[in-house]
């Protein structure tokens, strides 16, 4: 027999002001069951809860129900109450009085009515409730951060510092990704390669850091503390453990057209490379689509000049299986594909290029060895044309670019600007912009410099065409919206701010993970405001532009506190799971699949386990077995058992009918 | 005009043209890429923004809605779908709709005709500046 | 390489083509007939209107198109225009056929006097989408006997054959290779150039000539200045407007469909065609 206490919150006037509180709590006292029955202004304050407290352990309570706001907002706090009152903390059930009645009806009588049906719905749950310990599953004290950028290198360093192993896995041959492309970065005019490369080499050297590059995540198995993570390595050619970087070979391959994917295809590179001088690793990789060797069996010419002999055209792509407690994704973006933008003449001329392929442009380890010249002739440019927001801000409706504003472009299109102004005095610079958005940190007083101290010329409108002129030239129309005129500028070069999209890999991953993703495919975080740098999915973290466009300072910034949120996990050795999972009853359960089938989770699996039968016989069954550390407590497979074996804990099919009933009442 | 007079005309627009006013982020691409612009007295970006400020008496007084082309550059390349051409031709049609079609006379045509002006030229004329 | 099966389409000529643009029209069938497919003239087609009526609550200039669609899907046939004008128009309203109830609505009561009801269910294709996406452009190659080798020619598609790019779905809008591909199968030089989808100021001629003047210079300015010596073109009014404002310029304005002929070598076989074509109606 239970004997079950009623606390009915005033929430200030947010309940009180609507529902008779003193009334509800009166009726509700009367409830078979029912031995206390009260109510009061903050329940979840302090004193509040001391009221609770008291009554539990001065009228012997077995069960609690409080009436007030959504579970969501203070169901933990008033089960660490019950629990530090002496009773099980599943013993205790909300009524939303608040959210489900208080703030959506308009009138005493028809709130008061139903505050009392929620609170008898949740004294006939609490009734049948059970009391349930939640277990313990292990943590293997290990990290893996998918994505060796900046917000990678950030996460990795940070959770190696607090002692644990963290393993980098990197697509490319190099960690370093899109900011070691970049020549100088905003708003400090920082060299980009000067700030990250000694973070690489500290990644590198770091005895805590182990960096699997030229890598991909082929299969994530598991659960928070304890996945286990298939990587591929892609087959180098190289030994890693025997190259030295000596780059001898890469002097020496014959094959030179390969387009070089670190300049964005602006100059060739060798069938056999090291991407850029900083890399690190710093070992050569054979690209297999552009050997002679590897395609047509001819040359090996690399192979004769290495002195370390570490070229090895019979490697194989390897798979590597590892466990790790938290997984962290950086994968970074991409500038968007700009062929479907030709109005500004993308396709048609050398001169049109991208902002990325700029920035390789300025930059001294790029394809002109730092002076800026046009890719057509090789001359430098004298007038250039940045436009804005191409591919961002589009409509939905468009059917092509991307909703959302890429945040970075109106800082580094300010850069490019200053830059450019800086070293070539010359060279006049327009900017057709929409609106400057600066909202960092000595951001706005970057653009005012361009605009005040460099003399850059910012036009309020769109560029609406691009035309390439027979003599190199290009004509730039656009509209100037704060002058009423449509203008032409003759231009030597025109810079298109592409939007940037999450990588290509970021979908396929967030499958293998579970982890949630929106329609422009950046991974969503748990809460937007309060929890940025987790995904809803337990062990998940999100780390730099795979969540968003941002800067680097709002990079570095979530990459560490992604990486405070994995110490807070790794630091445990054992973690409580959710007792709220689903239940099989093994005697109901005819072993059809279809609960295995629905849960999202990979909780539930198959076992042949042994029965006693008739005449003592032994008969051997299929039955779902759930694992409760898995198990999030959905739902989906006690709806889809078609026998009812399936039973969810502390959501039991009685309880809920109970609950039904008592509403019906 | 009475600025209720003025409102109705508005709802009359918006409602032929099917347009959303609301869309446009004022970033001027219609206009930078209308080939008509130096024709005309009002742009396509200003058609949007004072068709959605209601200020649309001197939209419904300007030779501009016969320049446009109707060469859809700026619905194409609208970045939010705006569709400004659709709101210059509204306009056009609530002027000739009231006032009866003065804009192109046939008697006037004779004249203006050569003989290799496809009909193509003719026909396409009369429905823009006759409907 | 083999025939494809040989299909009849329906053929909107549209008016121009059956007066004033004669050439278009009649080069196009004699080549139809080489390349394997047939242009079945639609019976008591009437004018498109030249332009797409923009509004939402035009309904009765609709109608020809929708009573060409219609004619075509009873012969179950696609139906197939050269025309660039009347390809937009009869491209829009099939859109809005197929999209837009209060279109549908006001057009199929209109049109039940004359017993059509039209739900969009006929293609619409233009003369240049049948030679790419149905004969393909390594058949065109192959049955051409006489290429046009060292013509520099450039492309000029206007604007009707390519925007509004979501509803035509011809071809991408802003880097367009249709005709490009067209010229190059046809063996001669492709020029490009970036004004070839830029607007040579239509029927503007009746409001003020200045204007299609200034567009149609533009354009063959830029033609010219990167090499070109002939442009092709599907719109009668295009030809016109670049022909009357050549002013000093060496370019030819021609139909894309006279050098189609002159490239399979059936611009003879033409009056023959014709003929035939006129005996079956």
């Amino acid at each position: 027999m239970q004997r079950i206490g009623v606390f009915v919150c005033h929430c200030g006037t947010n309940i009180a002001g609507t529902v008779d509180v003193k009334a509800v709590a009166e009726t509700l006292g009367k409830e078979n069951g029912v031995v206390y029955a009260t109510d009061y202004t903050y329940m979840c304050s302090a004193s509040g809860q001391q009221l609770i407290s008291d009554a539990i352990k001065e009228k012997n309570l077995t069960g609690v129900v409080v009436c007030s706001c959504s579970p969501r907002m203070h169901e933990n706090t008033f089960r660490k109450c019950a629990e530090r009152s002496g009773i099980n903390p599943y013993m205790l059930e909300i009524a939303n009085i608040r959210e489900q009645d208080s703030w959506i009806c308009r009138d005493m009588p028809t709130a008061t009515e139903k505050a009392i049906a929620l609170g008898k719905a949740a004294i006939a749950k609490v009734t049948l409730n059970a009391p349930l310990t939640a277990g313990e599953t292990p943590v293997t004290k290990r990290a893996l951060v998918i994505g060796g950028g900046i917000a990678g290198i950030q996460t990795a360093l940070d959770i190696a510092e607090a002692g644990f192993p963290v393993d980098i896995v990197e697509s490319k041959p190099t960690i370093g990704g899109k900011m070691a492309q970049l020549d100088k970065t905003f708003p400090t005019l920082d060299c980009a390669a000067c700030i990250l490369t000694p973070r690489m080499v500290e990644c590198g050297q770091n005895e805590n850091i182990r960096i699997l590059s030229y890598s991909e995540v082929a299969q994530v198995k598991g659960f928070v503390g304890n996945f286990t993570v298939t990587i591929k390595r892609k087959a180098r050619y190289v030994d890693e453990a025997k190259c030295t970087g000596c780059g001898e070979c890469t002097g020496k391959c014959p094959q030179k057209n390969v387009p070089n994917e670190f300049n964005m295809g602006l100059d060739n590179r060798r069938a056999i490379y090291i991407p850029f001088a900083q890399a690190v690793p710093k070992v050569a990789t054979i690209d297999p689509n552009y050997c002679m060797k590897l395609r047509e069996g001819k040359c090996g010419v690399c192979s004769m000049v290495c002195q370390a002999k570490a070229i090895d055209y019979n490697a194989k792509d390897t798979f590597l299986e590892e466990k790790y407690g938290a997984v962290i994704v950086a994968t970074g973006y991409n500038p968007i594909d700009l062929s479907k933008f030709d109005e500004f003449a993308y396709s048609q001329s050398k001169d049109v290029v991208s902002s990325l392929e700029f920035e390789r442009l300025m930059n001294a380890a790029g394809p002109t060895g730092g002076t800026l010249l046009r890719p057509s002739d090789g001359k430098p440019p004298k007038t250039i044309v940045f436009v804005q927001c191409v591919g961002s801000r589009c409509s939905a409706d468009a059917e092509k670019g991307h909703e959302y504003c890429s945040k970075i472009c109106c800082m580094y299109t300010a850069k490019h600007a200053i830059l450019t102004r800086d070293h070539y005095p010359d060279t006049e610079c327009y900017v057709f912009y929409i609106d400057v958005r600066t909202p960092g940190k000595n951001f706005d007083e970057f653009y005012r410099r361009a605009v005040e101290q460099y003399g850059v010329h910012y036009i309020k409108g769109m560029v609406g065409k691009v035309t390439p002129q027979a003599d190199g030239t290009l004509d730039v129309q656009g509209s100037d919206l704060i002058m009423d005129k449509q203008v032409h500028i003759q231009a030597d070069m025109v810079v298109l701010a592409a939007s940037i999209e999450a990588d290509k890999s970021a979908r396929p991953l967030a499958t293998m993970l579970t982890a949630s993703m929106d329609t422009n495919d950046f991974f969503t975080e748990a809460h937007p405001k309060l929890r940025p740098v987790e995904s809803p999915t337990a062990g998940v973290y999100l780390s730099g532009c795979c969540q968003g466009p941002k800067d680097i300072p709002e990079t570095v910034a979530q990459a560490s506190a992604a990486a405070s949120k994995v110490i807070g996990l790794l630091v445990k050795d054992k973690l409580k799971n959710n007792p709220c999972v689903a239940e099989p009853n093994e005697d109901m359960c005819n072993g059809c699949s279809q609960c295995e089938n629905v849960c999202p989770y990979g909780a539930i699996t198959y076992i042949e386990k042994d029965f006693r039968g008739p005449n003592r016989t032994t008969v051997t069954r299929r039955v779902a077995q759930v694992n409760p550390a898995v198990c999030q407590g959905c739902g989906a497979c006690t709806v889809t058992c078609p026998s009812g074996a399936m039973d969810l804990k502390g959501f039991t099919n009685k309880e809920i009918m109970a609950e039904v009933d008592a509403i019906c009442r | 005009m009475l600025q209720s007079e003025l409102n109705k005309i508005r709802d009359e627009i918006l409602s032929i043209s099917g347009v959303n006013p609301r869309k446009c982020m004022c970033c001027g691409k219609c206009s930078g890429t209308c080939p008509s612009y130096d024709e005309m007295e009002y742009h396509p970006h200003e058609f949007v923004h004072m068709v959605e400020t209601g200020d649309i008496a001197p939209l419904l007084n300007t030779k501009s809605i016969y320049k446009c082309l109707s060469c859809f550059a700026c619905i194409e390349r609208c970045p939010r779908q705006v569709e400004p051409a659709k709101l210059v031709e509204a306009v056009r049609m609530v002027v000739e709709r009231q006032r009866g079609p003065q804009h192109l006379e046939a008697e006037n045509i004779p004249e203006q005709l050569d003989s290799d002006m496809p009909q193509q030229a003719v026909v396409s004329a009369f429905r823009k500046y006759r409907k | 390489m083999n025939d494809v099966k040989h299909i009849t389409y329906s053929y909107f000529p549209g008016c121009t083509l059956r007066n004033k643009a004669l050439d278009l029209d009649r080069y196009a069938r004699a080549s139809a007939e080489a390349l394997g497919f047939t242009l079945e003239e639609i019976p008591d087609w009437q004018c498109c209107g030249g332009t797409y009526p923009l509004a939402k609550d035009e309904i009765a200039t609709k109608l020809s198109s929708v009573r060409a669609l219609a004619s075509a899907r009873d012969a179950k046939q696609e139906l197939v225009t050269i025309c660039s004008a009347c390809h937009n128009v009869i491209k829009q309203v099939n859109n809005d056929m197929r999209t837009d109830e209060n279109v549908v609505l006001k057009v199929n009561n209109y049109l039940r006097e004359d017993g059509i009801s039209y739900n969009g269910e006929t293609k619409v294709l233009h003369y240049l989408e049948v030679l790419r996406d149905v004969v393909g452009w390594d058949n065109v190659k192959a049955k051409v006997t006489h290429p046009l080798t060292g013509k520099k020619i450039g492309a000029y598609y206007g604007c009707l054959l390519l925007r509004p790019g979501k509803v035509m779905r011809m071809d991408d809008p802003e880097n367009p290779k249709i005709l490009e591909d067209f010229i190059t199968a046809i063996g001669a030089t492709l020029v490009a150039y970036s004004q070839r989808n830029e607007c040579c100021g239509a029927y503007t001629v009746f409001e003020d000539r200045n204007i299609p003047a200034q567009r149609s210079r533009k354009i063959l300015a830029d033609a010219e200045e990167h090499g070109a010596d002939m442009l092709v073109t599907a719109c009668p009014l295009c030809r016109y407007n670049l022909i009357k404002n050549k002013g000093g310029s060496r370019l030819d304005i021609l139909y894309f469909t006279e050098l189609l002929a002159e490239a399979l070598d059936v611009k003879d076989k033409v009056t023959a065609v014709m003929e035939a074509a006129y005996a079956a109606k």
